[in-house]
């Protein structure tokens, strides 16, 4: 069989793999963007017991190989099943694709808090004082001034980290899920065919590097306001 | 109930958690220089003054880095099992189908995508050289070969470290991978522990604590490593 061939007669499959794949990591780096910045302000000035369990959980999420916390997850809730059922969780917990959610959440989260924090450091205290100076509230402060600017700095960081989750997402199909990996495995252990893996391949490196291009696209927009000043 | 779960011996899983630790440990050691050498080589392909060889350099890191490293896993697995079975077909068809090692093919894959990231490190360090050192190398009459043993490379160390010290995390992590392939390492020694005693969440909790105590340990020491490297610095 040609490539032409096979491709044509695995794509459908792949594609619908893909959907998974895209969706997976567009949640769970989505949730979890949600809590971010949150916890990185917990993180830089919070109360000291949350910023020490703050720190303990991205030091798990961070030191922990990303396909024991999603056995943890999945397969370790069976061990509660008579609590879960009882406080109406089991069938979220009983649904590979949900524990693979809450996982990606859970570790993206970590590593996204982490990078925030370095973009809230990294903005100069001055803006911060002649935000204070001109009568700002610390919410108008943090909404209008450090916030923006953070997210500029940490911009091109939480694109690596939206890629690495992408790629992470793959883990997914060892508990059963089939996404575009899931797929893949399949059609290989049916077929045999081993030109399915170089596809898979294909498939993965056009969704980063269509995920960098609009990234890109993107900063330029956050950054257009600091060009103009520049006299670009 | 707990001191039995983790007692050495036939009751306890502590003995088989521990032997797939080895494995993993292993794993990890005999990847990290296989990884460093093929950096080191995919790193001057990048750093080449010809334009073909930078350009397979970065097709190498693009293409590596940008693949999920269970797929690397296992297109490698069932690669070289599907390389090895024909090769078998052809000169030595009485012994039938075989399995590729999965330890080496394991250390090949966690090798190639090391690789890959170390060679961008690398390449990052090298650049990291201040110019002006190569410039004074060059003035006082040095030839660029000497300037690369005598300025650059000792120099190296110090700007790639934290770099391979995050890689060296990873690696410690990816090696959970493994376990899919049919390894014996901690992930798959914690597995069978716990198709036998239906403590599921017991054991993979074990197994992360195993794990993250490997990157505390490594941090640690990276930590000093780094500091050792720094020592001959002027700090402004």
């Amino acid at each position: 069989m040609s490539l032409i061939e096979s491709l044509s007669a695995n794509l459908p499959k792949l594609l619908d793999g893909l959907e998974t794949t895209l969706l997976l990591t567009g949640l769970g780096a989505a949730l979890a963007a949600v809590f971010s910045p949150g916890l990185a302000l917990i993180r830089l000035g919070g109360p000291t017991p949350a910023k020490v369990l703050l720190r303990i959980y991205i030091s798990f999420m961070r030191g922990t190989p990303l396909l024991a916390q999603l056995f943890l997850v999945f397969y370790g809730s069976g061990q509660f099943r008579a609590e879960l059922t009882a406080l109406g969780l089991w069938s979220f917990f009983r649904d590979p694709f949900n524990c693979a959610v809450l996982v990606f959440v859970l570790n993206s989260c970590a590593y996204q808090t982490e990078i925030l924090r370095g973009g809230l450091q990294a903005v100069p205290p001055g803006e911060i004082e002649a935000a204070r100076a001109i009568g700002m509230t610390r919410a108008q402060v943090l909404a209008r001034v450090t916030f923006p600017h953070a997210y500029r700095i940490a911009w091109p960081a939480l694109g690596n980290e939206v890629i690495l989750l992408m790629k992470a997402s793959a883990l997914a199909s060892i508990v059963t899920v089939f996404d575009l990996m899931g797929r893949t495995r399949q059609i290989f252990s049916r077929s045999f065919e081993f030109s399915v893996y170089f596809e898979a391949a294909a498939l993965y490196l056009l969704i980063t590097v269509v995920f960098v291009f609009l990234w890109r696209q993107i900063e330029r927009r956050l950054t257009r306001p600091m060009r103009r000043t520049q006299g670009n | 109930m707990m001191e039995t779960l983790f007692s050495y011996g036939p009751q306890g899983w502590g003995d088989e958690l521990l032997a797939g630790l080895g494995v993993t440990l292993q794993l990890a050691a005999a990847t990290l220089p296989l990884g460093l050498l093929l950096g080191f080589f995919v790193a001057a392909l990048s750093l080449s003054r010809r334009p073909g060889l930078r350009a397979m350099g970065w097709g190498y890191t693009t293409v590596m880095r940008g693949m999920p490293e269970i797929l690397t896993l296992f297109i490698v697995y069932n690669g070289l099992g599907l390389g090895l079975n024909r090769l078998l077909d052809a000169f030595a068809p009485q012994l039938g189908a075989v399995d590729f090692p999965p330890f080496a093919a394991g250390v090949i894959a966690l090798a190639l995508v090391f690789a890959a990231f170390a060679a961008e490190v690398l390449r990052g360090a090298f650049q990291s050289v201040p110019e002006g050192q190569v410039l004074a190398g060059l003035a006082i009459g040095m030839t660029g070969r000497q300037v690369f043993w005598r300025i650059k490379l000792p120099q190296l160390w110090r700007f790639a470290l934290p770099g391979m010290g995050n890689l060296w995390l990873n690696l410690l992590k990816d090696t959970a991978l493994v376990s899919v392939i049919a390894l014996d390492d901690l992930m798959r020694a914690t597995k069978v522990a716990v198709g036998v005693t239906k403590q599921p969440f017991t054991f993979y909790l074990a197994a992360c604590l195993i794990y993250w105590a490997l990157c505390l340990g490594s941090e640690l020491v990276l930590a000093r490593l780094e500091a050792r490297a720094n020592r001959g610095l002027r700090r402004v």
